[in-house]
């Protein structure tokens, strides 16, 4: 199959440096609100990508074409997986590939499932490889731990024929899902014979889906969000300040962990981690619920941030982010709160996305962007 | 019995008799470029200083920061193979990938890629390509390469891989050679690239270790030394020489431990003022506190344990300037070691943060009246310069609101106020050999790090005490006492989206060394 699609105005492509690439690193660790796994080791391999000549491009939204057709690509797995056993790197070319012999068609561009954490890098990883660009888009703004959780699949999407690569060349096709739940049940139970971590390819998208239906400016947010913090860094102003700034956010807290219980339900990360407060928060406790992300904020026993919207737990002086499996009692965190983009709180996505979703049937979602 | 503590820093080499909990000397040596010769001046003083009989020296413990300089500076370093057993994994990021370019080449840019490694449940990736291995044999003697790092993928899970590819290595190359799983945990490239130094630094670590030994012997010291570790606890010198990368964060892990035994606290800050930096860090429940990010040496990524020490370049050396603004400056440029001959106490042209404590007179080294002129103006605003980068650091290193002590040492503690903010400082006496001390009172470790299938009824708590044993066992084998042995640090981390319930347990104890134990 050639390469470059017909449709897509080049003129138009956003060329990442590797300066943009520590930026995404930074900034798509923080919009993975604890979890979606670390991008470093990805940052590695899209640097590789481009030291070897290829170009990793981003389409601007409003450059992409109706009938475009459009593949969100990403890693399904275990973050500990992936960060020791580390991939082949063609996975995700062999996806698209298979992708396209399947249905008998080309390809014009690569979409993001998930903005936050290791999945930012992995589509740009694959699309450079196939000679495509990705969307500047995510389906989720953030990071979530299942494959339904996408404003895609929320707004009609139906993922499946979709392909499934590991690094040994095996390569696995779902023809077809019976709900977009069934693909991830059984795309999670294929992936554990695949070593923990695989490569998935959905089913293609319109670009006009996309458009309306695709969380918009994913690179160009969280590259614009990272590039704030390193220069926050550089100059030791506050970095935390920078975030809320770039993001509209609110620094909610800021504490000590003062004890943390974790466990595992069905193959997930449940937990709590409690914290007390100091500077302007002294006297106050906290808590956050954690299931792999950070889901529910409460402070003194009072629900305040849940799920959609964005709980971010940072390192209080460099501002990098942490993961749910990286707290530490004793650890000095802020806590900033953003409201999630407004596809992610509508009735539908709330039925996927919201409090419910995670089994707090107790709690009612109410925006923080409305507080 | 006494101990003999023994701190060979870059700059200078401190040694400390101790019986008991007892400091009953303490002196500062210049480090010398044989090591050997400044050990034997700094030990020889202590114990002349002490009065002691050298026969009742029952033990000696020695911290070093030889090894971590060596990286940091790239000197020193031997050309090292460095093999991955993970293939077809792992193939698109090999060995160094995220290493400074200089580093890189200081210890020859050789990766090897094999077919090999483990899947997370301990079944092969690929069976172990041994053909290959050969192959690599031959090309690391034709290129004279010194040593050898061996890293599988999951090898903390089964290490089988890595000591099959060793022993063929070793059938056809007299090298040396560093598996990563006696090293790291899980966390391919940090492991790897820890493997590597490891490999790269022990020609250096022999050399070291036996100039130690040397020193030892031609002060006619018998008994065994034990050399310190990243988390304040002691290594035999045998291991030493092979796994010199765990001495990496020794340097202020003994400043602290040092302190914390010399107050008696266990909860403080503590600030080690040196000539050119000051490092700050928490120490809780007498440790110091672990940094929570990755921690890089000398540009590289580790996963280290290390403390949440950070420098900033305020010491007795540092430059005090005046600034066209009219604003006052303290550091961060010093005049380092040269301070005796440049600073104005000592006879030179050079206002120092050490000549404002001379002028305030709250120190009393070299000639005073050479700064009694100097304009009292600019000593108050260098003074309140001093104070605010102090009260920064310590605000940043400290956890609670709680008022915890601020603990001074390092020869620069004289710069150190009485009262940082709302909190005490303490000046302990020996506060200038306090890194020496640090070593003189450490302890012996043993640690577990594995994944364990919580299934066929095997549960966290069983995995738990099996884990403590087992890090028990390991502990005594290095010389600990059983009746003192404690867990320092218990942790399971379940992992997600993994079946058999996956779990990742972490144990650590400590115990008292054999024979020390008073």
């Amino acid at each position: 199959m050639s390469d470059a699609s017909a449709l897509i105005d080049n003129e138009k492509l956003w060329v990442l440096t590797e300066a943009d690439l520590d930026a995404l690193e930074v900034g798509a660790a923080i919009l993975g609100t604890g979890g979606g796994g670390n991008p470093y080791i990805g940052k590695l391999r899209a640097r590789e990508a481009i030291r070897n000549g290829h170009k990793l491009s981003i389409l601007p939204l409003d450059a992409v074409p109706d009938e475009a057709k459009v593949v969100s690509l990403g890693g399904i797995g275990a973050p500990l997986v992936a960060y020791e056993r580390i991939k082949e790197g063609r996975e995700g070319v062999r996806c698209i590939r298979a992708l396209e012999e399947r249905l008998q068609i080309k390809i014009d561009a690569i979409g993001c499932e998930e903005i936050g954490g290791a999945n930012a890098m992995e589509p740009l990883i694959a699309a450079a490889q196939a000679g495509l660009p990705v969307v500047d888009c995510d389906g989720m703004g953030r990071a979530f731990p299942e494959m339904q959780m996408t404003t895609y699949s929320i707004y009609g999407h139906r993922s499946t024929p979709s392909v499934m690569c590991d690094l040994h060349g095996n390569v696995v096709i779902f023809d077809h899902a019976a709900s977009e739940l069934w693909h991830e049940r059984m795309a999670r139970a294929l992936v554990v014979s695949q070593g923990g971590a695989s490569t998935l390819a959905s089913a293609p998208m319109s670009g006009a889906f996309v458009k309306k239906f695709g969380i918009p400016h994913a690179y160009t947010h969280a590259v614009a969000l990272g590039r704030a913090v390193l220069e926050a860094q550089r100059t030791h102003a506050d970095p935390i300040a920078a975030i809320c700034e770039q993001e509209g956010g609110r620094r909610i807290f800021s504490g000590k962990i003062t004890d943390l219980k974790r466990h595992m339900r069905g193959g997930f990360v449940f937990g709590e981690a409690l914290l007390t407060g100091f500077d302007a928060y002294a006297g106050d406790e906290a808590s956050v619920l954690i299931q792999n992300e950070n889901l529910v904020f409460h402070r003194n026993g009072e629900m305040e941030v849940v799920v959609p919207d964005l709980i971010i737990v940072l390192d209080i002086d460099t501002g990098t982010a942490i993961t749910t499996e990286m707290l530490r009692y004793g650890q000095r965190v802020a806590i900033l709160a953003l409201p999630c983009h407004p596809l992610m709180r509508t009735p539908a996505a709330l039925e996927v996305v919201g409090p419910k979703a995670f089994g707090f049937h107790d709690m009612i979602y109410r925006p923080m962007a409305e507080n | 019995m006494y101990r003999l503590g023994i701190d060979v820093g870059g700059t200078n080499t401190d040694a400390v008799v101790m019986q008991g909990s007892t400091v009953l000397a303490g002196v500062k040596a210049s480090t010398t470029e044989d090591v050997t010769s400044g050990v034997i001046e700094a030990l020889e003083g202590a114990i002349e200083k002490a009065g002691i009989d050298r026969s009742k020296i029952s033990n000696v413990m020695i911290g070093t920061t030889h090894f971590t300089n060596a990286v940091i500076e790239r000197k020193h370093l031997n050309p090292v193979a460095a093999i991955r057993l993970g293939l077809p994994a792992t193939a698109c990021l090999p060995p160094m990938v995220d290493w400074p370019e200089d580093l890189r080449e200081a210890v020859g840019y050789n990766g090897y890629l094999v077919r090999g490694g483990y899947e997370f449940d301990g079944n092969p990736i690929a069976p172990l390509d041994e053909a290959e291995i050969e192959r690599i044999a031959g090309d690391i003697n034709a290129k004279g390469m010194k040593a050898v790092a061996i890293t599988s993928v999951f090898g903390p899970i089964n290490r089988a891989m890595e000591e099959r590819a060793k022993a063929i290595i070793e059938a056809r190359c007299d090298l040396p050679v560093t598996l990563s799983s006696d090293i790291g945990r899980i966390g391919l490239l940090e492991r790897e690239s820890a493997a590597i130094m490891n490999a790269s630094l022990l020609s250096l670590s022999t050399r070291t270790v036996d100039a130690f030994a040397k020193a030892l012997k031609d002060a006619g010291l018998s008994c065994p030394f034990y050399i310190t570790q990243n988390d304040g606890t002691l290594m035999g010198a045998e291991t030493v020489k092979a796994f010199p990368v765990l001495t990496f964060a020794s340097g202020p892990t003994n400043s602290m431990r040092g302190a914390a035994f010399l107050t008696g606290v266990k909860e403080a800050i503590v600030v080690d003022i040196g000539g050119t930096t000051s490092d700050v860090g928490a120490l809780h429940l007498g440790f110091p506190r672990q940094a929570a990010t990755v921690v890089d040496i000398g540009g590289v990524r580790t996963n280290f344990r290390m403390p949440d020490v950070f420098s900033i370049g305020l010491g007795g050396g540092s430059l005090v300037r005046t600034a066209p603004s009219g604003k006052v400056t303290v550091g961060p440029q010093s005049v380092g070691y040269r301070i005796t001959k440049e600073a104005m106490v000592f006879g030179g042209e050079t206002l120092t943060a050490t000549d404002i404590a001379v002028a305030l007179g709250k120190a009393d080294v070299g000639d005073a009246s050479r700064v009694a002129n100097v304009d009292r103006a600019l000593v108050e605003a260098a003074l309140a310069e001093i104070v605010r980068l102090l009260e920064t650091s310590v605000e940043r290193s400290r956890i609670s609101p709680d008022l915890i002590p601020v603990i001074a040492v390092g020869g620069g503690s004289i710069l150190m106020p009485d009262k940082l903010g709302d909190l005490t400082v303490i000046r302990p006496e020996n506060f200038a050999v306090a890194n020496a001390v640090g070593a003189a009172i450490a302890q012996i470790s043993g640690e577990v790090d594995r994944v364990y299938a919580l299934e066929n009824g095997l549960t966290r708590e069983i995995c738990l005490k099996q884990a403590e044993e087992e890090a028990t066992g390991k502990a005594i084998a290095a010389g600990a006492v059983l009746e003192t042995i404690q867990v320092l640090e218990r942790e399971d981390v379940p992992l997600a989206y993994l079946p058999g319930n996956a779990t990742r347990i972490h144990v650590k104890v400590v115990g008292e060394m054999g024979g020390t134990h008073v």
